[in-house]
């Protein structure tokens, strides 16, 4: 497998950021022309060692060698230089130019744009035909899908004679469709010689994937195996520390009376343009409807017209009660106050206010709750500080700082946040969308077996979820979308992932 | 990335920006053929060496809390006032005529109906734009800043056509009663400590800081501030919380404008006792600077506005007393808002690394 060596060697590198050690004495080898990958949870110190290797930030102590030589990255060129190319969870392109000026930019070679243009054309017609990257050059990056700009990324390292190619959590933004081709790329790379590294911490994408795969914990490297002799359940013991379940552990459901029924709802966007076409579904009391389907089908929609955010047409009942669909009362907080609880798919852009405090976003939306209030005229902080501190403590949010501001927490954190927040209202329905995207496998195990929890209380749940492992284990009765409309119900036992 | 320490941020970042501003006004004044040793010592004795001196600081101090307070409340709901100047002036006109038709009226009853017309004018004046931008969308910066001229125009030609008493030559008001004249600080019991003689500087500085400390309770006490805040953040994040974006809006202008309208308390009623044009003679805009510099938080507003008024009653004093033109205190104040305000993260930056490189120093040698 390793023809030559090794194409990145780190020796004992560290980096501290004031009191916190993000690397501790970190050595890895990875070896030319293969996947490697690097798994962790969020703030295991996996984007600071790459930032390390690209010259972001420079290591307090240690060493790094590429091909065999030691090096010193002081700044990106360096990297690119080395041959190192990376490509971003959020891509750093220019919205509004053709693929062509994208992977010029910064690589212009004088003055004039015309010579780099042409020469630029040729080699990415060559790249393209050689890696199966299938990118027009001059398409407009606005119009392209999220897999076809990722495509664009590759292609811009590549065009500056990358050999070594970091991708960090290349996967999150990508329909599994899209994955899959882009796991084809990465293999092509491979066998032409390339070396790729894939930081992620979806245990599949490794298994399916990476050739060796290093674990990181809490800042230090725990280990490097060979992915075709390791399992899914000993990488997550060793990124954990501790045995995790990856499968949901549920008793079969104890269904009551229909909690929400949903009558031919129908969702319009700001365009004019038909989100949701007629849907229509019953929940019960201690049940989990699943939604599965390719993000963009109208899941978001259903989740914003039932929480009161989008305008939207139909009947909708919860315990009985119709509830306004437009107009007055029509919003997030008549929502909660009917008992439901909304837990959104974008909790950095809904859920939460990054610049508030822990305790600031504990009471979004229920800032009017009356035991959050002093008087008629203020509001209640020591109180809501010492809720916050509480369902830190029951939610197990690190760190239990109730004043740090909600973005200084890791992903899993946020979300363990936004989860305490609803479900401790005891909502009779809970709205949950994409309750573990970018939440790290511990986190994972533990807002799932609050959902169930919720559930086994009596109360109704609509998931939904591009995760199909996450809606398979956790529904008791899925409904597939495609289009704004709901295809069909299926039963979790039997559904396979192509449905 | 590597971050300054809290105290670092609030008190040096200032402190060397303003130090930069003062460097490059030296270098203008030198150019201009004066001594800037010799100038900014004349300003500082000009605005802090004499009893009347410091009264003019404070007075325009009291101006720029207003002002201030104005912006600061709306950029905390994510709306630019850039109107303050016009809610200024409309409420120069309330608080006008309650002191012209009221003027004979007791003393107590005067005061709180001139603070409560200047507000009410305020908030009317900046509901229009506000209402244009809560329904249809229309870009608070514009329509405030078409309201000021539609305000100056509006003052202008009442003063002319409507309220100028028959015979006077000037487009302003007649003088207010009397009775309507505020107690300046050398009236006023603890403060006659220091002023012994009469100052510009009036009980509106108190009824500045007192709103001053309204402003922060609100935004950071109660549920409608909780929710202003929240909305100025994040719109979207707020509708999912069933903040009603309208109604912030709405709320937040009004409350801005009614503090840019109170305001007039301090020029119309307390130093010119009538009706002038041009009452607010910028204080508005350069609220947008003490909002910015105070990082819209009342006691930076308070700090930045009297900065402001130090900055402001130096350069006169400049004017007054060489040949560098009165307009030099605009320049100074150019300087301070583009170092304050625009250049803030370059001054942030260049600390944060001698910071690093410092801290950088320190671990190397208790490694060695």
């Amino acid at each position: 497998m390793a023809q030559g060596g090794y194409a990145i060697e780190l020796r004992g590198i560290s980096k501290a950021f004031g009191p916190v050690q993000a690397n501790r004495d970190i050595s890895v080898a990875v070896p030319k022309g293969t996947i490697h990958g690097i798994i962790g949870e969020n703030g295991a110190g996996k984007s600071t060692l790459m930032s390390i290797l690209y010259g972001f930030y420079r290591a307090d102590s240690g060493e790094i060698l590429i091909n065999g030589t030691p090096t010193t990255i002081p700044d990106s060129q360096s990297a690119i230089r080395a041959g190192i190319g990376m490509v971003f969870q959020h891509f750093k392109l220019v919205q509004n130019f053709t693929v062509l000026e994208n992977v010029i930019l910064g690589a212009e070679e004088g003055a004039m744009l015309a010579r780099s243009l042409s020469k630029a054309r040729k080699v990415l017609g060559d790249l393209s035909r050689e890696y199966e990257l299938d990118v027009d050059p001059d398409a407009v990056i606005e119009d392209l899908s999220v897999g076809h700009q990722q495509r664009v990324e590759i292609l811009k390292a590549l065009y500056r004679q990358a050999d070594i190619l970091i991708l960090d959590e290349p996967t999150g933004v990508l329909t599994p469709a899209e994955a899959d081709h882009l796991f084809r790329i990465l293999r092509g790379l491979r066998d032409q010689g390339k070396t790729v590294i894939l930081i992620t911490h979806k245990l599949r994408e490794i298994m399916e994937t990476t050739d060796n795969v290093s674990v990181m914990r809490r800042g230090t490297m725990v280990g490097t195996v060979k992915t075709a002799q390791t399992s899914p359940e000993e990488l997550a013991e060793l990124m954990v520390g501790r045995k995790v379940l990856l499968e949901v552990e549920k008793a079969p459901p104890t269904v009551g009376r229909t909690v929400l029924s949903v009558e031919n709802l129908s969702v319009t966007d700001e365009h004019g343009v038909i989100r949701l076409k007629g849907v229509s579904f019953d929940i019960k009391a201690g049940e989990i409807l699943g939604i599965a389907g390719v993000a963009g089908n109208g899941q978001s929609e259903l989740l914003e017209a039932l929480g009161g955010i989008a305008r939207a047409t139909g009947r909708v009942t919860l315990n009985g009660a119709e509830l306004p669909l437009s107009g007055a009362g029509a919003d997030g907080r008549s929502r909660r106050a009917a008992g439901i609880a909304h837990v959104p798919e974008d909790r950095q852009h809904l859920g939460l206010i990054m610049d508030f405090t822990a305790w600031e976003n504990v009471a979004f939306g229920y800032h009017d709750a009356p035991e959050y209030q002093k008087n008629a005229l203020f509001m209640d902080n020591d109180a809501l500080r010492a809720d916050t501190a509480r369902k830190m403590e029951r939610f197990d949010v690190r760190p239990p700082i109730p004043s740090l501001p909600a973005k200084s927490f890791s992903g899993g954190n946020q979300q363990k946040i936004v989860v305490a927040r609803e479900i401790e209202r005891h909502p009779d329905l809970l709205l949950i969308g994409q309750p573990t995207r970018g939440v790290d496998i511990g986190a994972i195990e533990f807002i799932h077996k609050q959902i169930v929890a919720l559930r086994d209380a009596g109360k109704a749940i609509l998931l939904v979820s591009v995760e199909l492992d996450e809606i398979r284990s956790l529904s008791d009765r899925i409904a597939v979308m495609f289009d704004g409309r709901i295809m069909g119900f299926r039963d979790p036992e039997t559904t396979d992932e192509r449905e | 990335m590597e971050r300054l320490p809290n105290w670092a941020d609030l008190v040096l970042v200032p402190l060397v920006s303003l130090l930069m501003a003062a460097i490059i006004a030296g270098v203008i004044i030198k150019i201009l053929g004066e001594s800037p040793v010799a100038a900014f010592k004349l300003m500082a004795s000009g605005a802090l060496g004499t009893q009347e001196g410091v009264g003019y600081t404070l007075y325009y101090a009291t101006n720029f809390i207003f002002t201030g307070l104005a912006v600061a409340v709306a950029y905390h709901a994510g709306l630019f006032n850039i109107g303050a100047e016009g809610q200024a002036y409309i409420g120069g006109l309330g608080t006008g005529l309650v002191c012209l038709w009221l003027g004979e009226s007791p003393f107590w009853v005067v005061l709180p109906l001139a603070v409560l017309a200047g507000a009410v004018s305020g908030a009317a004046w900046a509901f229009i734009p506000a209402y244009l931008q809560a329904k249809r969308g229309s870009h608070i910066v514009i329509t405030t800043i078409m309201f000021n001229y539609i305000a100056s125009a509006v003052l202008i030609f009442l003063l002319v056509d409507v309220l100028r008493p028959d015979g006077q030559m000037d487009p302003a008001t007649a003088n207010f009663p009397e009775a309507t004249t505020l107690p300046t600080l050398n009236q006023i019991p603890v403060f006659n400590l220091f002023f012994t003689s009469k100052v510009p500087a009036n009980v509106t500085l108190l009824i500045a800081l007192a709103a001053a400390f309204g402003v922060w309770a609100l935004l950071w006490r109660t549920r409608l501030g909780y929710s202003i805040r929240a909305f100025g953040k994040s719109e979207d994040a707020a509708r999912y919380a069933g903040i009603n974006p309208f109604k912030i809006t709405m709320i937040a202008m009004l409350l801005s404008g009614a503090l840019a309208g109170m305001m007039a308390i301090n020029n119309v009623m307390g130093e010119a006792g009538r009706l002038l044009q041009n009452s607010a003679s910028g204080a508005g805009f350069i609220g947008i600077a003490v909002a910015l510099m105070g990082r819209n938080h009342p006691l930076g507003v308070v700090l930045a506005a009297i900065l402001f008024g130090f900055l402001f009653q130096g350069g006169a004093e400049l004017g007054m007393w060489t040949k560098i033109p009165i307009e030099m205190r605009v320049v100074v104040q150019g300087l301070v808002i583009l170092f304050t305000g625009a250049l803030d993260v370059m001054v942030r930056m260049m600390l944060t690394r001698i910071f690093a490189a410092f801290r950088g120093s320190k671990t190397a040698k208790g490694a060695v």
